[in-house]
Protein backbone atom coordinates (compact mmCIF):
# COMPACT_ATOMS: atom_id res chain seq x y z
CA UNK A 1 0.00 0.00 0.00
CA UNK A 2 1.56 3.17 -1.22
CA UNK A 3 -0.36 6.19 -0.60
CA UNK A 4 1.80 8.73 -0.98
CA UNK A 5 1.65 9.43 -4.92
CA UNK A 6 -2.32 10.54 -3.98
CA UNK A 7 -2.99 14.20 -4.08
CA UNK A 8 -5.58 16.09 -2.34
CA UNK A 9 -8.76 16.11 -4.31
CA UNK A 10 -8.17 12.39 -5.73
CA UNK A 11 -11.07 9.94 -4.80
CA UNK A 12 -10.37 6.61 -3.82
CA UNK A 13 -12.05 3.17 -3.19
CA UNK A 14 -10.13 1.44 -0.53
CA UNK A 15 -10.06 -2.53 -0.57
CA UNK A 16 -8.64 -4.15 2.53
CA UNK A 17 -8.40 -3.92 6.38
CA UNK A 18 -8.52 -1.27 8.58
CA UNK A 19 -8.56 -0.59 12.27
CA UNK A 20 -11.03 1.69 14.26
CA UNK A 21 -9.09 4.10 17.07
CA UNK A 22 -10.33 7.14 18.59
CA UNK A 23 -9.64 8.87 21.60
CA UNK A 24 -8.91 5.94 24.21
CA UNK A 25 -8.07 3.52 22.23
CA UNK A 26 -5.12 6.10 20.32
CA UNK A 27 -3.38 6.25 23.99
CA UNK A 28 -3.71 2.64 24.26
CA UNK A 29 -1.71 2.45 21.31
CA UNK A 30 0.86 4.85 22.29
CA UNK A 31 1.61 2.64 25.60
CA UNK A 32 1.49 -0.49 24.41
CA UNK A 33 2.88 -2.69 21.66
CA UNK A 34 0.02 -3.25 18.82
CA UNK A 35 1.61 -4.99 15.94
CA UNK A 36 -1.02 -5.85 14.25
CA UNK A 37 -1.81 -2.35 13.20
CA UNK A 38 1.56 -2.03 11.93
CA UNK A 39 1.51 -0.49 8.32
CA UNK A 40 -1.90 -0.63 8.53
CA UNK A 41 -5.06 2.04 8.22
CA UNK A 42 -6.73 3.98 11.25
CA UNK A 43 -9.90 4.60 10.90
CA UNK A 44 -11.46 7.03 13.33
CA UNK A 45 -14.51 5.80 14.14
CA UNK A 46 -17.10 4.72 16.80
CA UNK A 47 -19.00 2.16 15.24
CA UNK A 48 -22.47 0.96 16.25
CA UNK A 49 -22.69 -2.90 15.61
CA UNK A 50 -25.12 -5.86 16.63
CA UNK A 51 -24.29 -9.39 16.59
CA UNK A 52 -21.45 -8.67 14.96
CA UNK A 53 -22.70 -7.14 12.05
CA UNK A 54 -21.91 -3.39 10.80
CA UNK A 55 -24.94 -1.49 11.52
CA UNK A 56 -24.15 2.09 10.47
CA UNK A 57 -20.47 3.15 10.53
CA UNK A 58 -19.04 6.87 9.65
CA UNK A 59 -16.44 8.64 10.47
CA UNK A 60 -15.81 10.42 13.93
CA UNK A 61 -14.32 14.48 14.25
CA UNK A 62 -10.31 13.82 13.49
CA UNK A 63 -9.27 16.45 15.57
CA UNK A 64 -9.56 15.07 18.66
CA UNK A 65 -6.98 12.29 17.81
CA UNK A 66 -4.42 15.56 16.76
CA UNK A 67 -2.49 15.20 19.77
CA UNK A 68 -1.84 11.39 19.32
CA UNK A 69 -1.56 10.94 15.86
CA UNK A 70 1.98 12.62 14.67
CA UNK A 71 3.16 9.58 17.55
CA UNK A 72 1.01 6.79 16.13
CA UNK A 73 1.34 7.33 12.88
CA UNK A 74 5.71 6.95 13.40
CA UNK A 75 5.48 4.31 16.24
CA UNK A 76 3.65 2.02 13.69
CA UNK A 77 4.52 3.13 10.56
CA UNK A 78 0.79 3.66 9.60
CA UNK A 79 0.29 4.37 5.88
CA UNK A 80 -3.50 6.55 6.19
CA UNK A 81 -5.87 7.90 8.20
CA UNK A 82 -9.65 7.37 7.67
CA UNK A 83 -11.92 10.65 9.45
CA UNK A 84 -13.88 13.84 9.27
CA UNK A 85 -13.28 17.41 9.83
CA UNK A 86 -9.47 17.36 9.13
CA UNK A 87 -6.09 17.45 11.34
CA UNK A 88 -3.63 20.02 12.12
CA UNK A 89 -0.27 21.22 10.96
CA UNK A 90 1.89 18.62 13.28
CA UNK A 91 -0.49 16.25 11.71
CA UNK A 92 0.24 17.08 8.57
CA UNK A 93 4.35 16.89 8.76
CA UNK A 94 3.98 13.99 10.47
CA UNK A 95 2.30 12.85 7.08
CA UNK A 96 5.16 14.04 5.06
CA UNK A 97 6.33 11.51 2.96
CA UNK A 98 4.76 8.19 3.83
CA UNK A 99 1.10 8.65 5.07
CA UNK A 100 -2.22 10.19 3.76
CA UNK A 101 -5.29 11.43 5.87
CA UNK A 102 -8.53 10.29 3.67
CA UNK A 103 -11.95 11.71 4.18
CA UNK A 104 -15.19 9.51 4.43
CA UNK A 105 -18.28 12.02 4.77
CA UNK A 106 -19.66 12.38 8.53
CA UNK A 107 -23.10 11.18 9.04
CA UNK A 108 -23.09 8.67 6.66
CA UNK A 109 -22.94 5.78 8.38
CA UNK A 110 -25.52 3.51 7.02
CA UNK A 111 -24.23 3.37 3.59
CA UNK A 112 -20.09 3.00 5.06
CA UNK A 113 -21.82 -0.13 6.82
CA UNK A 114 -22.79 -2.27 3.65
CA UNK A 115 -19.25 -1.98 2.89
CA UNK A 116 -17.55 -3.47 6.29
CA UNK A 117 -17.20 -6.73 7.41
CA UNK A 118 -16.25 -6.98 11.15
CA UNK A 119 -13.10 -9.66 11.37
CA UNK A 120 -12.16 -8.34 14.91
CA UNK A 121 -12.42 -6.62 17.91
CA UNK A 122 -9.65 -5.30 20.81
CA UNK A 123 -10.08 -3.75 24.03
CA UNK A 124 -13.86 -4.42 23.86
CA UNK A 125 -13.97 -3.33 27.57
CA UNK A 126 -13.57 0.21 26.64
CA UNK A 127 -17.10 0.23 25.26
CA UNK A 128 -18.63 -0.17 22.02
CA UNK A 129 -17.30 3.20 19.92
CA UNK A 130 -14.01 3.25 21.36
CA UNK A 131 -12.46 -0.35 21.18
CA UNK A 132 -10.52 -1.40 18.34
CA UNK A 133 -12.47 -3.10 15.79
CA UNK A 134 -10.92 -4.70 12.89
CA UNK A 135 -12.89 -4.41 9.28
CA UNK A 136 -12.42 -5.62 6.25
CA UNK A 137 -13.96 -2.88 3.75
CA UNK A 138 -14.82 -2.88 0.04
CA UNK A 139 -15.00 -0.12 -2.36
CA UNK A 140 -14.96 2.24 0.58
CA UNK A 141 -15.31 5.79 -1.22
CA UNK A 142 -12.68 8.28 0.21
CA UNK A 143 -11.46 11.53 -0.59
CA UNK A 144 -7.83 12.93 0.03
CA UNK A 145 -7.80 15.92 1.60
CA UNK A 146 -4.22 15.89 3.55
CA UNK A 147 -1.96 14.32 0.87
CA UNK A 148 2.03 13.38 1.80
CA UNK A 149 3.29 16.14 0.25
CA UNK A 150 1.81 19.07 2.72
CA UNK A 151 -1.17 20.02 1.33
CA UNK A 152 -4.05 20.23 3.18
CA UNK A 153 -7.85 20.96 1.41
CA UNK A 154 -8.66 22.23 5.18
CA UNK A 155 -6.11 25.04 5.57
CA UNK A 156 -6.91 26.16 2.06
CA UNK A 157 -10.90 26.47 2.98
CA UNK A 158 -10.08 27.65 6.77
CA UNK A 159 -7.93 30.62 4.88
CA UNK A 160 -10.66 31.16 2.02
CA UNK A 161 -13.86 31.59 4.69
CA UNK A 162 -11.24 34.06 7.17
CA UNK A 163 -10.94 36.37 4.30
CA UNK A 164 -14.46 35.94 3.25
CA UNK A 165 -15.39 36.59 6.84
CA UNK A 166 -13.48 39.91 7.22
CA UNK A 167 -13.78 41.02 3.65
CA UNK B 1 -68.93 -3.45 58.67
CA UNK B 2 -68.88 -7.03 58.28
CA UNK B 3 -66.94 -8.77 55.83
CA UNK B 4 -69.25 -8.59 52.73
CA UNK B 5 -69.88 -4.85 53.31
CA UNK B 6 -66.12 -4.35 53.30
CA UNK B 7 -65.27 -6.73 50.11
CA UNK B 8 -67.93 -4.16 48.38
CA UNK B 9 -66.36 -1.01 50.15
CA UNK B 10 -62.85 -2.27 48.39
CA UNK B 11 -64.39 -3.89 45.18
CA UNK B 12 -66.02 -0.45 44.31
CA UNK B 13 -62.74 2.07 45.57
CA UNK B 14 -60.84 -0.08 43.05
CA UNK B 15 -63.47 0.53 40.72
CA UNK B 16 -63.43 3.98 41.59
CA UNK B 17 -59.70 4.19 40.89
CA UNK B 18 -60.01 2.48 37.86
CA UNK B 19 -62.50 5.05 36.19
CA UNK B 20 -60.43 8.33 37.07
CA UNK B 21 -56.61 7.45 36.66
CA UNK B 22 -55.39 8.98 34.24
CA UNK B 23 -55.22 6.72 31.00
CA UNK B 24 -51.40 5.90 30.19
CA UNK B 25 -51.61 7.50 26.96
CA UNK B 26 -47.64 6.97 26.54
CA UNK B 27 -46.66 3.27 25.98
CA UNK B 28 -43.24 2.04 26.20
CA UNK B 29 -43.69 0.54 23.16
CA UNK B 30 -44.62 3.72 21.05
CA UNK B 31 -40.97 5.76 22.77
CA UNK B 32 -39.23 2.55 21.37
CA UNK B 33 -41.18 3.10 17.47
CA UNK B 34 -40.28 7.01 18.14
CA UNK B 35 -36.47 6.12 18.91
CA UNK B 36 -36.87 3.54 15.80
CA UNK B 37 -38.26 6.23 13.28
CA UNK B 38 -35.85 9.08 14.77
CA UNK B 39 -32.57 7.22 14.43
CA UNK B 40 -33.50 6.09 10.74
CA UNK B 41 -35.39 8.49 9.18
CA UNK B 42 -33.97 12.21 8.53
CA UNK B 43 -36.94 14.82 8.86
CA UNK B 44 -38.71 15.96 5.57
CA UNK B 45 -38.23 19.40 5.76
CA UNK B 46 -34.03 18.96 6.07
CA UNK B 47 -34.02 16.32 3.13
CA UNK B 48 -35.96 18.76 1.24
CA UNK B 49 -33.46 21.70 2.07
CA UNK B 50 -30.52 19.40 1.41
CA UNK B 51 -32.02 18.70 -1.94
CA UNK B 52 -31.80 22.17 -2.91
CA UNK B 53 -28.18 21.72 -2.54
CA UNK B 54 -26.01 22.15 -5.60
CA UNK B 55 -22.82 20.58 -4.02
CA UNK B 56 -21.35 17.24 -5.06
CA UNK B 57 -21.42 15.54 -1.07
CA UNK B 58 -24.93 16.36 -1.07
CA UNK B 59 -25.17 13.28 -3.32
CA UNK B 60 -23.88 10.80 -0.76
CA UNK B 61 -25.57 12.18 1.95
CA UNK B 62 -29.06 11.42 -0.01
CA UNK B 63 -28.14 7.96 -0.92
CA UNK B 64 -27.23 7.35 2.54
CA UNK B 65 -30.72 8.70 4.09
CA UNK B 66 -32.43 6.59 1.61
CA UNK B 67 -30.30 3.43 2.50
CA UNK B 68 -30.83 4.36 6.34
CA UNK B 69 -34.98 4.67 5.49
CA UNK B 70 -35.15 1.34 3.54
CA UNK B 71 -32.62 -1.23 5.54
CA UNK B 72 -34.19 0.68 9.00
CA UNK B 73 -30.81 1.06 9.90
CA UNK B 74 -29.55 4.40 12.41
CA UNK B 75 -28.49 7.16 9.65
CA UNK B 76 -25.38 7.78 11.50
CA UNK B 77 -23.68 5.54 14.25
CA UNK B 78 -23.48 8.13 16.43
CA UNK B 79 -27.43 7.76 17.41
CA UNK B 80 -26.25 10.71 19.74
CA UNK B 81 -27.46 11.51 23.26
CA UNK B 82 -31.14 10.87 23.73
CA UNK B 83 -33.00 14.19 24.34
CA UNK B 84 -36.69 14.52 25.64
CA UNK B 85 -38.93 17.51 25.81
CA UNK B 86 -42.29 16.49 27.28
CA UNK B 87 -45.12 18.86 27.09
CA UNK B 88 -47.99 17.30 29.80
CA UNK B 89 -50.93 17.70 31.42
CA UNK B 90 -50.65 17.86 35.14
CA UNK B 91 -52.98 14.98 35.45
CA UNK B 92 -49.76 13.06 34.17
CA UNK B 93 -47.40 12.33 36.64
CA UNK B 94 -43.43 13.49 35.57
CA UNK B 95 -42.44 10.16 37.08
CA UNK B 96 -44.29 7.67 35.52
CA UNK B 97 -43.38 9.43 32.37
CA UNK B 98 -39.76 8.81 32.87
CA UNK B 99 -40.19 5.47 33.72
CA UNK B 100 -41.25 4.58 30.57
CA UNK B 101 -39.00 6.65 28.70
CA UNK B 102 -35.90 5.20 30.71
CA UNK B 103 -37.33 1.39 29.99
CA UNK B 104 -37.94 2.26 26.41
CA UNK B 105 -33.87 3.63 26.46
CA UNK B 106 -32.58 0.21 27.54
CA UNK B 107 -34.77 -1.71 25.06
CA UNK B 108 -34.25 0.59 21.73
CA UNK B 109 -30.21 0.38 22.51
CA UNK B 110 -30.50 -3.45 22.39
CA UNK B 111 -32.99 -3.61 19.39
CA UNK B 112 -32.35 -0.76 16.99
CA UNK B 113 -29.71 -0.79 18.17
CA UNK B 114 -28.28 2.55 19.32
CA UNK B 115 -25.10 2.80 20.38
CA UNK B 116 -24.28 3.27 23.96
CA UNK B 117 -23.49 6.82 24.35
CA UNK B 118 -23.60 6.89 27.95
CA UNK B 119 -19.52 6.96 29.72
CA UNK B 120 -18.85 7.80 33.22
CA UNK B 121 -16.45 11.01 32.59
CA UNK B 122 -13.43 9.56 34.63
CA UNK B 123 -13.45 5.97 34.64
CA UNK B 124 -14.68 6.18 31.03
CA UNK B 125 -17.38 3.19 31.93
CA UNK B 126 -20.04 2.91 29.39
CA UNK B 127 -23.07 2.43 30.96
CA UNK B 128 -25.43 2.12 28.07
CA UNK B 129 -27.84 5.20 27.12
CA UNK B 130 -28.86 7.89 29.24
CA UNK B 131 -31.86 10.21 28.01
CA UNK B 132 -32.19 13.70 29.17
CA UNK B 133 -35.95 14.64 29.86
CA UNK B 134 -37.15 18.09 29.96
CA UNK B 135 -41.08 18.61 31.37
CA UNK B 136 -43.47 21.35 30.78
CA UNK B 137 -47.11 21.66 31.47
CA UNK B 138 -49.30 21.40 28.30
CA UNK B 139 -53.03 21.02 27.32
CA UNK B 140 -52.11 17.35 25.78
CA UNK B 141 -49.02 15.02 25.93
CA UNK B 142 -46.65 15.82 23.35
CA UNK B 143 -43.15 14.64 23.32
CA UNK B 144 -40.12 15.56 21.28
CA UNK B 145 -36.87 13.50 20.79
CA UNK B 146 -33.72 14.95 19.79
CA UNK B 147 -31.00 12.77 18.92
CA UNK B 148 -28.03 14.71 19.84
CA UNK B 149 -24.90 14.10 18.15
CA UNK B 150 -21.49 14.60 20.25
CA UNK B 151 -19.81 15.97 16.88
CA UNK B 152 -22.14 18.74 16.40
CA UNK B 153 -22.37 19.25 20.33
CA UNK B 154 -18.39 19.78 20.76
CA UNK B 155 -18.52 22.92 18.63
CA UNK B 156 -21.95 24.24 20.23
CA UNK B 157 -20.28 27.17 22.63
CA UNK B 158 -21.20 30.27 24.05
CA UNK B 159 -20.06 33.78 24.62
CA UNK B 160 -20.54 36.54 26.71
CA UNK B 161 -21.02 40.11 25.39
CA UNK B 162 -19.55 42.72 25.20
CA UNK B 163 -16.28 40.37 23.32
CA UNK B 164 -13.33 43.11 22.59
CA UNK B 165 -11.72 40.17 20.47
CA UNK B 166 -14.37 40.09 18.39
CA UNK B 167 -15.05 43.31 18.47
CA UNK B 168 -18.52 42.55 19.41
CA UNK B 169 -21.08 44.83 21.33
CA UNK B 170 -24.66 44.03 22.88
CA UNK B 171 -26.77 44.65 19.94
CA UNK B 172 -27.60 42.45 16.63
CA UNK B 173 -24.71 43.23 15.55
CA UNK B 174 -22.57 41.74 17.62
CA UNK B 175 -24.99 38.82 18.51
CA UNK B 176 -24.04 38.29 14.70
CA UNK B 177 -20.04 38.24 15.00
CA UNK B 178 -20.55 35.76 17.94
CA UNK B 179 -22.07 33.37 15.14
CA UNK B 180 -19.87 33.87 12.62
CA UNK B 181 -16.85 33.25 14.42
CA UNK B 182 -18.53 30.26 15.87
CA UNK B 183 -19.37 28.49 12.21
CA UNK B 184 -15.56 29.64 11.27
CA UNK B 185 -14.22 28.02 14.22
CA UNK B 186 -16.19 25.02 13.75
CA UNK B 187 -15.39 24.83 10.01
CA UNK B 188 -15.85 20.96 9.20
CA UNK B 189 -15.77 19.34 12.34
CA UNK B 190 -19.48 19.32 13.64
CA UNK B 191 -20.42 17.71 9.90
CA UNK B 192 -22.22 20.45 8.08
CA UNK B 193 -24.80 21.51 6.31
CA UNK B 194 -25.40 22.56 9.65
CA UNK B 195 -28.88 24.06 11.41
CA UNK B 196 -27.71 26.52 13.97
CA UNK B 197 -29.57 27.58 16.77
CA UNK B 198 -29.18 30.90 19.01
CA UNK B 199 -30.36 31.79 22.10
CA UNK B 200 -29.85 35.42 23.40
CA UNK B 201 -29.90 36.60 26.96
CA UNK B 202 -30.97 34.83 30.19
CA UNK B 203 -28.24 32.60 32.05
CA UNK B 204 -25.44 30.77 31.04
CA UNK B 205 -28.23 27.69 31.55
CA UNK B 206 -31.11 29.35 29.65
CA UNK B 207 -29.07 30.36 26.28
CA UNK B 208 -27.94 26.81 26.49
CA UNK B 209 -31.11 25.04 26.33
CA UNK B 210 -33.52 27.60 24.70
CA UNK B 211 -30.30 27.80 21.62
CA UNK B 212 -30.76 23.96 21.60
CA UNK B 213 -34.92 23.93 21.35
CA UNK B 214 -34.37 25.99 18.41
CA UNK B 215 -32.67 23.01 16.60
CA UNK B 216 -36.62 21.67 16.91
CA UNK B 217 -38.32 24.30 15.09
CA UNK B 218 -39.10 23.04 11.48
CA UNK B 219 -37.22 25.04 8.60
CA UNK B 220 -39.61 26.95 7.19
CA UNK B 221 -40.58 28.14 10.69
CA UNK B 222 -40.53 31.72 10.65
CA UNK B 223 -40.36 33.39 14.37
CA UNK B 224 -39.39 37.01 15.16
CA UNK B 225 -35.97 37.01 14.08
CA UNK B 226 -36.67 36.01 10.84
CA UNK B 227 -35.12 38.82 8.99
CA UNK B 228 -31.49 38.36 10.92
CA UNK B 229 -31.66 34.28 10.43
CA UNK B 230 -31.67 35.05 6.66
CA UNK B 231 -28.90 37.48 6.93
CA UNK B 232 -26.89 35.24 8.92
CA UNK B 233 -27.89 32.14 6.88
CA UNK B 234 -26.84 33.93 3.55
CA UNK B 235 -23.17 35.03 5.00
CA UNK B 236 -22.79 31.72 6.16
CA UNK B 237 -23.29 30.12 2.87
CA UNK B 238 -21.25 32.78 1.49
CA UNK B 239 -17.97 31.54 3.81
CA UNK B 240 -17.54 28.75 1.30
CA UNK B 241 -16.87 25.92 3.60
CA UNK B 242 -19.13 23.67 2.42
CA UNK B 243 -21.02 20.24 3.41
CA UNK B 244 -18.22 18.40 5.71
CA UNK B 245 -16.14 21.45 5.75
CA UNK B 246 -14.91 20.23 1.85
CA UNK B 247 -15.65 23.44 0.27
CA UNK B 248 -19.09 24.85 -1.54
CA UNK B 249 -21.90 26.60 -1.09
CA UNK B 250 -24.17 24.93 1.81
CA UNK B 251 -22.53 25.09 5.09
CA UNK B 252 -25.53 25.97 6.96
CA UNK B 253 -29.49 24.44 6.33
CA UNK B 254 -31.01 27.80 8.19
CA UNK B 255 -30.40 29.63 11.23
CA UNK B 256 -33.06 30.13 14.18
CA UNK B 257 -33.02 32.33 16.76
CA UNK B 258 -34.71 32.92 20.33
CA UNK B 259 -34.05 35.41 23.00
CA UNK B 260 -34.79 35.58 26.79
CA UNK B 261 -34.71 37.95 29.63
CA UNK B 262 -31.45 39.08 30.45
CA UNK B 263 -29.78 40.25 34.05
CA UNK B 264 -28.52 43.93 33.37
CA UNK B 265 -24.78 42.61 34.13
CA UNK B 266 -25.11 39.42 31.76
CA UNK B 267 -25.74 39.24 27.67
CA UNK B 268 -24.71 35.91 26.40
CA UNK B 269 -25.26 34.38 23.20
CA UNK B 270 -25.60 30.63 23.29
CA UNK B 271 -24.85 28.59 19.93
CA UNK B 272 -26.22 25.30 19.47
CA UNK B 273 -25.18 23.39 16.33
CA UNK B 274 -26.99 20.76 14.76
CA UNK B 275 -25.10 18.38 12.26
CA UNK B 276 -27.15 17.86 8.30
CA UNK B 277 -28.12 14.48 9.83
CA UNK B 278 -30.10 16.44 12.36
CA UNK B 279 -32.56 13.76 14.54
CA UNK B 280 -35.76 14.81 15.70
CA UNK B 281 -39.24 13.33 15.82
CA UNK B 282 -42.40 14.45 17.57
CA UNK B 283 -44.85 12.35 19.00
CA UNK B 284 -48.63 13.63 20.11
CA UNK B 285 -51.38 11.93 20.94
CA UNK B 286 -52.82 11.74 17.93
CA UNK B 287 -49.24 10.28 15.90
Amino acid sequence: MDFTKLRVGDKVNLNGTVFTARDKASIFLLENDFQKIRNGIIYHCGPLIKNNKVISAGPTTSARMNQYAPELIKKYNIKAIIGKGGMDEKVLNALKGRAVYFSAVGGAGALYAKKMKVVNVYKKEFGMPEAIWEFEVRDFPVTVTMDSKGNSLYDEIKEMSRRKLNF
Amino acid sequence: MDNSELQIFVISKRFINLCFRPIPVITKQKIIELYSRCATELPEDIARELRKSKDSLIKTILENIAIAKNEKRPICQDTGTPIFYVKKPSTVKESEIRKIIESATSAATKSIPLRPNAVEPLTGKNIGNRPIIHFEEGKKLEIDLLMKGGGSENVSCIYSLPDSELKAERDIDGIKGCVLDAVFKAQGKGCPPYIIGVAVGGTIEEVAHLSKKQLLRKLDDKGKFEKVENELLKKINSLGIGPLGLGGQTTALAVKMAETHRHPATFFVGISFGCWALRRKRWTSQS
